[in-house]
Order: C-alpha cells, then structure tokens, then sequence
C-alpha cells in the first residue's frame, strides 16, 4: 500500500525557499553483481531534519558516501543547492558545504579538541595562527548552536557524546551546512541522545540542513520532519513524519507486516546455571574493567545486561566466556567451577555447557575469509562428528553445516560460499547456529541483532525465547535497551564496570536512563 | 574507484596474473640483454633450453626445485598461521647439521638409513632453529621477522664454527668428511639414463609427499584448521580456544623441519658432505616461490619449477653466451622476483577493468548484498 508513494514533504517552520539543499536523480550503484543503490531519487529540503532509514544492506550508507565523495555513481546527477555537481572527494564535498559525522568517531585520540578540529585544514606552515583562528571560530560555534567543549580537552578524557560533539564541530568548522550523521546514537545513552537531539534541531532552527542515517523508528519518529525509507538498494518513498507511524515504517522497510513487540510467555525460572561472584577483570594495559560483579542466571530465563557500550560487558562476557582471566573471583557452570588457567579456557567452558554469541561477529565470531562450513564449526572442530583423531571429515562438517543452513534459514544456502558474502543478518544466523543448536545449558549472546534486518531480528528473538522455553539460561547483552527489556525477564543495569542496579524490564526508560548514567534511581 | 571493476575470478587472480607477471619480467630482462647488444630472443631460448632441453639440463632444474619447494612450503605453512618467516635460510643451514650428522654416522650401513637418518637430523634441527622465534614470538611478542632474521645471521656464525672447528675434515676447507660410498643416496640418473649426471635424487619424491602432506596438513586435518584460523583471524581463534601459543610454535616447527629437507635434497645427496653457506640463498628465494605459488601447494610447485629453471637455464646463458655477464643471469632472476613478489598486484587494476567491460550487467542480489561501506 505504501509502495512507490512520494508525498511531498511538510515545509518545516519558517524558511520557505524553493531550492532544496540536496538533489538526487537517478543514482545508481553497484559493487560487482551486487547493486547497493538503484535509480535513488531523493530530495533534501533545506532547514530540515531528514531522516534515511531502511535495513542493513538497504543501501543508506552507500547512498551518503557517494554524496560525500567515498565512492563515484555509476549513474545519476547530484545536485547541491540547484548546483549540478560531480562529487570527486570527500574534501570536494566539504568545499561544497557537506560534512559527515560517522559512526564511529574519526578523532585523533591523543590530540586535544582544537587539534582535532583544524586537524587537514591546518592552512598555515604554523600552526599557533590557526590555532589562535580556530579558537576564536569554535567559542562562536559554541555560543551559536550549544556546542559546549573545553577547546583544550585531551579527546581521550571526554565521553562519547562529548566525542560526537567534537566530529560535529570539526564539520561545522569547514562551513558544513548540510550535515550527514550516521547512527549517531548507537553510543550514546537516552539522556546523551536527548542532547543531541536538541543540537539537531537547534542547527536546524539556525538554518543548516541535516540528514539523519538511522535503524531506530523512535528517533525517527522523535526528531525528524521527514523520512526517506530506503529497501534492498531501492528508495521506496519519502513521508513526511508526521504523517506516518513506526508500524507503517517498518512495512515500508521490509516490505511486508513486522512484528515490532516480541511475544513471550512468563517465566519459569529453575536451578541457578551460571553463577558468577565478585568477578573482576583489568584488561591488558591494566585497567579495571569489571569491578566486583556478582549475578545468577537460572534455567529458563533470559537475564539481560543494559548499558551503554564501553562500560564493561564485553570484558564481562569475554571472562565469563573463558577468553579472558579474569583478576578476582568465580564463575561457576551447573555449580562447576571454571579453572582459568593455561590456554584454552574457552575450549574448556564449552564444554561444560556455555555456548557463546560473541558482540563482534567479524573481528571474533566468524573467520570471514572462510566458507561457510569452516565457520560452522569454528570453535567445536575438535568434535568427534568431524572426524576422528586429526583427520577432519570435510564431508561431515559440510553436511552438519547444510543442516545447520536449512534450519536457520541461512541464504544462500551454499556452505561453500565465502562467509564474507553473506549479508549481515546471515552471517548472525551462522553464529547463532552454531551455538545454539548444541547440546547447551547456558547461552551468553552480545548484541544479537547488532547490524541485522529487522526480518532477522524477528527470527533471531524468536530462537532466543524459544531457547528460554526450552529450560535454558540466557545470559542477553545488548546496547540496544528496547532490545534487552524486550527480551529479558530480568535486567541489570552495567555502568563503568559495575552492576548498578537490577530492574524489571517493565521498568520506564527514564529509570533504566538514570542507571545506565550510572545513578542509582532508587536513591533519587 | 571507477565503477566498471570486477572482483577477479580465482583463475585470473591465481594463473593469468603470476603469468603475466611473469612475462613482463622476461620482456624486462630482455630489453637489458638488448642494451648490452645481444639478441634477447636468443637469450631467452638459450634459458629455456637449458632449463627444460634436456635430460641433463631438466634434471638440474627438479634438483633445484625440489629444494625451492620445500623452502617455499615453509613459508607457506608458517604464512598460514599468519607469521612471515623469512629465517628458511638459516633453518636450512643449521638442518644440514643434523642431515650430515646422520648420515655420516650412518654412512657404514646402506643408503636408506642414511636417507631416513638424514631426514629425521634435518627435520629436527630445522624445527628446533624454527620453534625458538616462534616461542619468543607466542610468549615474549619479539616480533618473528626481526627474530628469523636475526637468528639466520646466528645460524650463519654458529655453523662456520662448527665447520671450522667441530665436524670440519682436517684437510679441507671447512666442510664435513664426505659419506662413504655405501652410504649414497642415488641419484635419479642411476635409474634412468635419461637425467645424464644430473643431481636430481630421490628426494623429488619427498618434494611431491611434502607438498600433498602441506595440503592434506592445512585443508584436512583439524591442526590445520585451528592453524589457518589463527592466521586469518587471530580474535576468533581466541574465542574458540584455540591456544595461540602451541599453535604457533607448532606451525614454526613445521615450517623448520620443511626448510630443513632442503639439506638432504642439497648437502647429503648431491654434495655429499656439508659446506659452509651450502644453502646460497634457496631460503630466501623460497619467499618468492611461496608468495609466487599464492602459499598453496599447486602454486608453489610450479612456482618452485620457474625459480628452479631461470636458475639452470641463467647457468647455461652465461655459458653459451658469454657475452651475456653472469650479473645479467642474476639481474633476470631478480625482475621474476621484483615483479611476482613485490609488484605482484601491479596488474590487478586493469584486469579488474578489462573484466569489468566484458561482464554482463550487474544483477540485484539481495541475498549476498553486503554493506559495509
């Protein structure tokens, strides 16, 4: 119903000029076979906040790198305020007034803030002159749109969000006034993107143009005036935002109903599986990472970790998990204790029971380089069922990773296919296949859609609570908090190593905000 | 970034461009014999034909490339598990201790025992020469390359001592007695006329059982598995449990005792006795040879048999044109290496393009569409 419809967009407030900052006809993409962008026509109003969604592999990230320059169009014309313009490079693309604030933060950490912001356009031999300028111009920046950073701060000592206020300065900076964020907040905690959101519309009211690369509904639904909803490569139209609803997104998006609730049962909580007591872990450089952590999961239930990223949980997933010693304390597997000690520790912990969804599937769960079929069994290829002694049965792992595909729903359904050619959401599917359809007592899974469609992510809760109702314990990490209260019977809340607090995930997002600042909200 | 490239099917990547690389090399060399006033059409047949010829002349070419295979699949096998070991020269060398040690002991009894002795001496030096970087690598973080390095300037000094002053034969210039008669492994030509007195021996066989044992090592064993996980991505072999430690110094021994075959192909079979500085660089030309070969046993062997021929085929240009220095002989050599080493993906571009323009239009595929821009 929603296919192919373009309305045009509400003009927001006052501006009213008939140009648009960003113009795109007819562009098109292709990397080999694969066509990332096809016949992409978009229309970016000026003073607007323009908010791109679609799944992964949608095309949004492609779209926006050819408007800044990353990659040529194979076809199509850009235009830029009426200009017709040909994109050579990303610096061309900053003369003509398009900046980009990517997802993850291009920021030169032992630099200070100033540094960083005339960092490649220095303009003088010496620096003190345009440093001196650069002052001067970030004070007004500052004043201008509530920008507020300490010019001399050490990147390193500022939080994310002051981070993300950096980038966006260093583009402002170079006379930005079309604005392109991608995923700005998955970093951020609810109150961070609340004040970023504030900076958005306010760089709005003062008369740049933002486009806003998005997955999430909310914030769509939050912040933007307009939304362009793209679909394998495909843009399937332009709304404006008040116009629309999540639901009617999320259909434009995949292109059929999605369910955005996740349906489950109550619990039934058993014995305790995973007990893990007064862990600390200090990662190599020596820095306490997790600080006395303490918590139980049962059989049959889902107990679920939020917090922002960075604040522990992947050294508390990677201790648990064997891959790392931890400093102090125990972790216990059906009352078992894991010994941490000599190599292979994570080999040990599988096979008491732990199978493990690791948070980065490229840097840790999956060998990219690599078929299919080795990947379906890294981590168990010592297995008898893949041949006996030293020898390993090709033809066994290859059939155990066909049924593995089938049962997935893994596509293409070709175990000889390189792993790094299948999208996102399938290359989750072959890790979780690979954990979960073991003989298994405790799952631990972090960020389990990160990167995935919201077709997958629909099949991937569903194998998560299916696995619940089974008997098993799940131990859930997420960045995502509508993820964890989604999906957990209980939450903890992590904060700078610590477990600040336990929640019901019924509990209000400004509740599950105040603790993952790290505030206790029963104390205030 | 123009949008006409195509990702290269594997045969391009892996036959038309080392080929391609190849011929430009030769047209290279060939331009410098022209300098020099010769005629390089000539040159270049006077190479292969002494290379490839004859009996005689293609015995010396396997000879040589039975020692470049095994040097090469040691740096295969090590670049598989993600190290770059460039210390084949000195683990050859400092094998030759243990093959000559053997077989001198044994050089009583019959030539089997001298060529299984051989091996197991070889092996087992190399591997130890081998195992050490690799340990300091695994647990001290020194980094491989500087280690191998270095420890083939220790191998270097550490055998002119031994050759000098320990195993050294009284009347001659720091080299080992030589086996006894009873003790010689044969050459190839005793059993076929064929070769002439070519050096090829019965260590081609154990070129070909190596290089059948590296692939059935790295793509059927489940060492094997855990080796290339680690090389490909050290995180995930950490998460799988996989102990970064033993498998490296596992993959360095192996790499040794490979590198180490090259003493009994050279030193117990042909030369008979151990030299100083006997291996002459075939350690190092082996890096060329694995990278060459794409670090997989079908491209080394032919890699190994190029080396081996320019090697043969150089000896006999400086011989029947002797107009043609012997530096020019080496000069040849050293295109083939500067072009399929260190150029080698000089010609992807353009392969990408032209394949580009031949390829159909592209198709959506959403099923293997990938968006990591």
């Amino acid at each position: 119903m929603v296919e192919n419809q373009t309305q045009t967009a509400q003009q927001p407030s006052q501006a009213a000029e008939s140009i648009s900052a960003i113009d795109l006809k007819g562009v098109s993409k292709s990397f080999g076979p694969v066509q990332a962008n096809k016949d992409i026509n978009l229309t970016v109003k000026r003073n607007s906040i323009h908010g791109i969604v679609g799944e992964n592999g949608a095309g949004k990230s492609t779209l926006m790198s050819i408007l800044y320059g990353f990659y040529t169009a194979d076809a199509g014309e850009i235009f830029v305020h009426g200009a017709k313009v040909k994109i050579k490079d990303s610096s061309h693309a900053l003369d003509l007034g398009i900046g980009m604030v990517h997802q993850h933060f291009m920021l030169v950490e032992n630099f200070t803030v100033l540094e960083n912001v005339i960092l490649g356009a220095e303009g003088d031999h010496l620096l003190a002159s345009s440093k001196a300028a650069a002052r001067e111009e970030l004070t007004r920046l500052a004043n201008d749109y509530g920008l507020d950073v300490d010019p001399d701060a050490i990147i390193e000592d500022l939080s994310v969000g002051q981070e993300q206020r950096v980038e966006i300065l260093k583009a402002l900076y170079r006379g930005a006034d079309v604005l392109i964020l991608d995923e700005p907040t998955g970093v951020l905690t609810p109150t961070e993107a609340d004040q970023l959101f504030r900076i958005l519309e306010q760089l709005r009211d003062e008369g740049k143009t933002i486009i806003l690369i998005t997955h999430k509904l909310r914030e769509i639904m939050a912040i933007t005036d307009t939304v362009s909803v793209m679909r394998r490569g495909t843009m399937v139209g332009t709304v404006a935002t008040k116009d629309t609803s999540p639901d009617q997104l999320a259909e434009m998006m995949v292109g059929r109903r999605v369910l955005l609730q996740v349906e489950k049962t109550e619990s039934k909580p058993g014995d305790k599986v995973l007990e893990v007591e007064n862990l600390s872990v200090t990662d190599d450089i020596g820095v306490p990472r997790v600080k006395n952590v303490s918590l139980d999961v049962r059989a049959g239930e889902i107990v679920g970790i939020a917090g922002v990223a960075g604040n522990g949980q992947s050294q508390l997933l990677e201790a648990i998990s064997g891959m790392f010693p931890p400093l102090l304390g125990e972790v216990r597997i059906n009352g078992k204790k894991i010994e941490f000690s000599g190599a292979g520790v994570a080999d040990e912990v599988r096979r008491m029971g732990l199978a493990h969804v690791p948070e980065d599937r490229h840097k840790m769960g999956l060998v990219t380089t690599f078929e299919e079929w080795e990947n379906s069994m890294l981590g168990y290829e010592d297995d008898p069922k893949f041949g006996d002694g030293p020898i390993l049965s090709v033809s066994n792992a290859r059939a155990d990773a066909q049924k593995r595909i089938e049962m997935f729903d893994i596509r293409p359904q070709n175990p000889r296919l390189k792993t790094a050619n299948f999208s996102g959401g399938n290359q989750q599917k072959i890790v979780l296949a690979r954990e979960m359809d073991r003989d298994l007592d405790i799952l631990i899974v972090g960020q389990p859609t990160r990167g995935v469609d919201i077709g997958a992510i629909e099949f991937i809760h569903k194998q998560i609570i299916e696995l619940r109702d089974q008997g098993k314990a799940v131990l859930l990490v997420s960045v995502e908090l509508d993820e964890v209260r989604a999906l957990s019977d209980r939450v903890l809340v992590m904060f700078d190593g610590e477990i600040v607090t336990e929640l019901p995930p019924t509990a209000s997002e400004k509740e599950f905000g105040l603790a993952m600042a790290g505030l206790d909200p029963a104390q205030q | 970034m123009s949008g006409a490239r195509q990702p290269l099917p594997s045969w391009a990547l892996n036959v038309l461009m080392p080929a391609m690389n190849v011929l430009l090399a030769l047209f290279v060399g060939g331009l410098a014999v022209a300098l020099i006033g010769e005629n390089p059409i000539e040159a270049m047949r006077v190479l292969a034909y002494g290379a490839f010829g004859s009996g005689y002349g293609l015995g010396f070419t396997l000879h040589y490339a039975t020692s470049l295979t095994f040097t090469g699949l040691a740096v295969a096998v090590a670049y598989h598990s993600g190290l770059f070991n460039i210390g084949g020269e000195g683990q050859a060398y400092v094998a030759g201790l243990g093959a000559i040690m053997m077989a001198l002991w044994l050089d009583q009894t019959h030539w089997v025992f001298v060529l299984v002795g051989s091996i197991v001496g070889a092996m087992t030096l190399g591997a130890l020469w081998a195992a050490i970087p690799g340990y300091l690598q695994a647990k001290r973080g020194s980094h491989i390359v500087i280690t191998t390095i270095m420890f083939n300037f220790i191998a270097s000094a550490f055998m002119s001592y031994m050759l000098a002053q320990v195993i050294t034969n009284p009347g001659a210039n720091a080299e080992t007695r030589t086996i006894a008669e009873t003790g010689r492994i044969p050459l190839l030509s005793e059993y076929f006329e064929f070769f002439k007195h070519s050096p090829v021996n019965i260590m081609l066989i154990f070129g070909i059982l190596a290089l059948i044992g590296v692939y059935i090592l790295l793509w059927r064993t489940k060492l094997g598995f855990k080796i290339r996980t680690l090389g490909q991505n050290p995180e995930a072999a950490r998460y799988a449990g996989i102990s970064a430690v033993s498998i490296i110094v596992i993959a360095m021994a192996i790499s040794g005792a490979l590198a180490g075959m090259m003493a009994v192909n050279e030193a117990v079979s042909v030369q008979k006795r151990l030299v100083v500085g006997y291996v002459q660089g075939f350690g190092f030309i082996g890096i060329a040879v694995a990278f060459m070969g794409r670090a997989h046993p079908v491209g080394i062997v032919l890699a190994a048999i190029l080396f081996g021929a320019l090697y043969q085929g150089g000896v006999e240009l400086a011989f029947v044109m002797p107009a043609v220095p012997s530096e020019l002989v080496l000069v040849i050599q050293a295109l083939v290496i500067l072009f399929s080493g260190a150029m080698d993906e000089m010609f992807k571009p353009v392969l990408e393009r032209v394949f580009g323009a031949f390829r159909s239009k592209p198709r959506t595929d959403d099923s293997t569409a990938t968006e990591e821009a």
